[in-house]
């Protein structure tokens, strides 16, 4: 998506807002895959500070701290969207939001991260903690870039790997033959 | 004309077909055996057709594309009721059944497993039976079955060639001294056979072979059995009840068409390879003035004694990539440890065969729930981790059992299948052994670290309708024939009088085969 059209976009849609981003490192694999090393994400149901909010807090779920906010974008998207579905959803996610904030007298994004944590983990009992974490442990790890990040080729793999290293693991010992097969002839 | 355009079609009032419900290993491989022999049948699958340039190399889509989402419940102890409340097992709803999303591993129940009551003695709790037919009765039909499926290192084939991941198994279970470790019994073609290609190392097994390379009946029994022009195949159509007459004789069965309109068919024999849980579900939800807690169940054994194997999978991290995705995901196993040997502290065996999950799904499955940091360096250990299955005998309980829920319905107004399960102290005894075995080879291999991940939704259903000698320990005989209705048969998992050891697909197989000249027979004897 270009910059220029989710601005157009954001502005034509009123009340909208926008999570935007810069990928942190323009040499690593995300930035060979990216459409642009800046991302925004249109929000249907949530202001900007709840995304960001909601971002953060996915980081405490699940961290991985060379894991580009671009993907955990991917987790608020679906989240908002489920919000924009279904107004139950979105008054959960806003409480939860809220809480968060007054728990920490202030916005809860500013306080430094192990703060951050005490709160996540007291939620953890909580529906707005299980719909994060289900939605997230789905949509964090089912995308090109999550794909990228951990070294797994998903559909590249199509074809099969009998031409492309699927026994090119030499630090350890080849089976002998009795206990493996012949690479068939015709391939 | 294509290979799945029906030949013949039968009316709903030609009672002298036999109507084979579902279409996966038992289903399709009996409805193709009963027409190489010359007898009319109608399949019906739930499930639509989904051909091999359809299957999606990407796991939640495949899912989507294939396996059964509609509702189920479940209670029980087991961990897959809190972390899968609605999904306790993983079925495909497709033609080709299960068969679709199987890894192929392919080997026979030992001698010894169908004594099971006899070799182990009397467990408390369980409810172990021997099976009413010996290794002896079923030899020449596993002959036939294992020709059918190609299986690797039987019939002068060779095996399949090994992986990274098999490697890393290999190099480590020798270390241990286990001897009995090789890439696998696999109905995957190791060459060209049958006009379907050899193995192609792709990875994506569970989500469906796109090279036919892996046996399914959707590309193997189904079209074979269409060409005879004797089948005639109905797809997603819902089975909803068998209907019998006074004499006990199923007279039909009624079931919903993709429009929803409620069809019937009549039958002169009925046979039912839903899987283990649908089957039992049709047959209590079947139920009559004459059969007041379901067709068949007199012995109110008809939902009991499930079984789903003692399962688990353990991961090795190493220091060097693995790349487990490449190449067949059941790319070998360690047979050692399926002997019974009950100083081990528990009775019957497990194998180990290897394993991999795409991203996508170890996610979703290395520790359900898990969060935080223990969660994500795992996760980021992909690359370097092997993974292996183990999979072992469960022991059958009477209240692990199949019954219909009190609240949920299915679109149609049915009441869905509940669940219950919980495990014996075997399994539990299993378990840990074969998680600390398995644990030990990948350590042996060097991995500086290895994780535990509890089962999965059951991919092996079995026992619901048990095999048994006499009427009132089971469902049907030795030929799946009901004790209590003689043209109804079970033709799935679910006649299992014990689990086994062993993934349960060629003996599956090779029942319906043996079945079908049975059936053959009866109907030529006009006894049924
Ligand atoms: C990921 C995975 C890997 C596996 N790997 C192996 C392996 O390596 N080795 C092995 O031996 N086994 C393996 N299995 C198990 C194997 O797939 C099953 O044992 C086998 O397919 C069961 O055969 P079946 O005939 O009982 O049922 P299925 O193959 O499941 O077929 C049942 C069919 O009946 C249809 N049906 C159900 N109810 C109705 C109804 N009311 N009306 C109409 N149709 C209905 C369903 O839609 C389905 O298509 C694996 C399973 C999974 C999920
Ligand atoms: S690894 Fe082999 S059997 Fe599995 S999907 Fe690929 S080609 Fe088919």
């Amino acid at each position: 998506m270009s910059d220029h059209a989710v601005s157009r976009r954001a502005f034509l849609r009123a009340g909208g807002a926008v999570l935007t981003g810069t990928l942190a490192s323009t040499s690593g694999v995300l930035a060979l895959i990216a459409p642009s090393t800046s991302w925004a994400l249109e929000l249907e149901a949530l202001d900007a500070h709840q995304g960001a909010t909601v971002l953060q807090f996915t980081r405490h779920v699940f961290p991985h701290d060379r894991l580009d906010d671009a993907v955990y974008a991917l987790v608020v998207k679906d989240l908002d969207a489920g919000a924009a579905e279904d107004p139950t959803t979105r008054r959960m996610l806003i409480d939860a939001v809220r809480r968060l904030d007054e728990a920490s007298g202030g916005e809860w994004l500013s306080r430094s991260a192990a703060e951050q944590f005490v709160q996540v983990q007291a939620m953890e009992a909580t529906p707005f903690f299980v719909k994060v974490h289900s939605t997230a442990v789905v949509s964090l790890y089912d995308n090109d870039m999550a794909f990228a990040h951990f070294g797994y080729p998903g559909r590249k793999g199509d074809p099969g790997y009998i031409h492309r290293g699927f026994n090119d693991l030499h630090w350890l010992p080849d089976p002998p033959d009795g206990a493996s097969g012949p690479v068939p002839e015709t391939a | 004309m294509d290979m799945y355009d029906n030949r013949t079609t039968f009316a709903a009032d030609d009672d002298g077909v036999v109507v084979v419900i579902g279409s996966g290993a038992g289903g399709g491989t009996l409805a193709n055996e009963l027409a190489q022999k010359g007898v009319d049948v109608v399949l019906l699958e739930a499930g639509g057709l989904h051909t091999t340039d359809e299957f999606i190399a990407d796991e939640w889509p495949s899912f989507s594309q294939l396996a059964w989402t509609d509702t189920r419940t479940t209670m029980g102890d087991w961990r897959v009721a809190r972390d899968f409340p609605n999904l306790p097992a993983w079925i495909c709803k497709a033609v080709g059944g299960t068969t679709v999303h199987w890894a192929g591993a392919s080997l026979r129940i030992e001698p010894h497993e169908f004594r099971a009551r006899s070799t182990y003695g009397d467990l408390a709790g369980a409810t172990l039976r021997d099976w009413p037919l010996s290794a002896d009765d079923l030899a020449s039909y596993y002959d036939t079955a294992e020709k059918k499926l190609n299986v690797t290192r039987t019939n002068g084939l060779p095996g399949l060639p090994a992986n990274n991941n098999f490697k890393v198994m290999h190099a480590g279970a020798t270390r241990l001294g286990y001897e009995t470790c090789h890439t696998g019994r696999m109905a995957i073609n190791s060459v060209n056979k049958d006009g379907r290609n050899h193995c192609m190392q792709r990875g994506f097994c569970f989500q469906g072979c796109r090279y036919a390379a892996k046996w399914s009946t959707l590309y193997t029994e189904i079209p074979a059995a269409l060409q005879t022009g004797r089948v005639e195949l109905r797809t997603r159509v819902h089975v909803a009840r068998i209907d019998h007459d006074d004499n006990d004789r199923v007279t039909g069965v009624v079931y919903f068409d993709a429009d929803g309109r409620e069809r019937r068919q009549a039958a002169r024999v009925a046979a039912v390879a839903g899987n283990s849980i649908e089957t039992p579900r049709l047959l209590l939800n079947s139920e009559s003035s004459r059969f007041p807690n379901g067709l068949a169940n007199g012995s109110d054994q008809v939902g009991r004694n499930y079984m789903r194997h003692t399962t688990g999978t353990v991961w090795g991290v190493f220091d060097k990539p693995v790349e487990m995705y490449k190449g067949t995901t059941m790319a070998g196993i360690v047979q050692d440890e399926a002997r019974h040997d009950p100083k081990r502290g528990f009775v019957g065996g497990y194998e180990m065969e290897t394993i991999s999950l795409g991203l996508p799904f170890m996610a979703a499955f290395f520790n359900p729930g898990g969060w935080g940091r223990g969660f994500t360096e795992a996760m980021e250990q992909y690359r370097h981790m092997a993974g292996m299955w183990l999979v072992g005998e469960d022991m059958p309980q009477a209240d692990n059992r199949v019954t219909l829920s009190s609240e949920a319905r299915d679109a149609f107004g049915l009441p869905v299948a509940n669940v219950h399960y919980t495990d014996h102290a075997n399994d539990v005894a299993m378990r840990e052994h074969a998680y600390t075995r398995g644990a030990a080879i990948y350590e042996a291999a060097g991995a500086t670290r290895t994780y535990r991940t509890p089962p999965y939704p059951s991919t092996h259903n079995l026992g619901t309708c048990r095999m048994s000698e006499r009427a009132a320990d089971g469902v049907c005989n030795g030929h799946g024939q009901s004790h209590e209705l003689a043209n109804l048969f079970i033709s799935d998992g679910s006649q299992f009088t014990t689990s086994a050891a062993e993934n349960p697909t060629l003996t599956i197989v090779t029942l319906a085969i043996r079945q079908a000249d049975y059936i053959a027979e009866r109907m030529r004897a006009r006894a049924i």
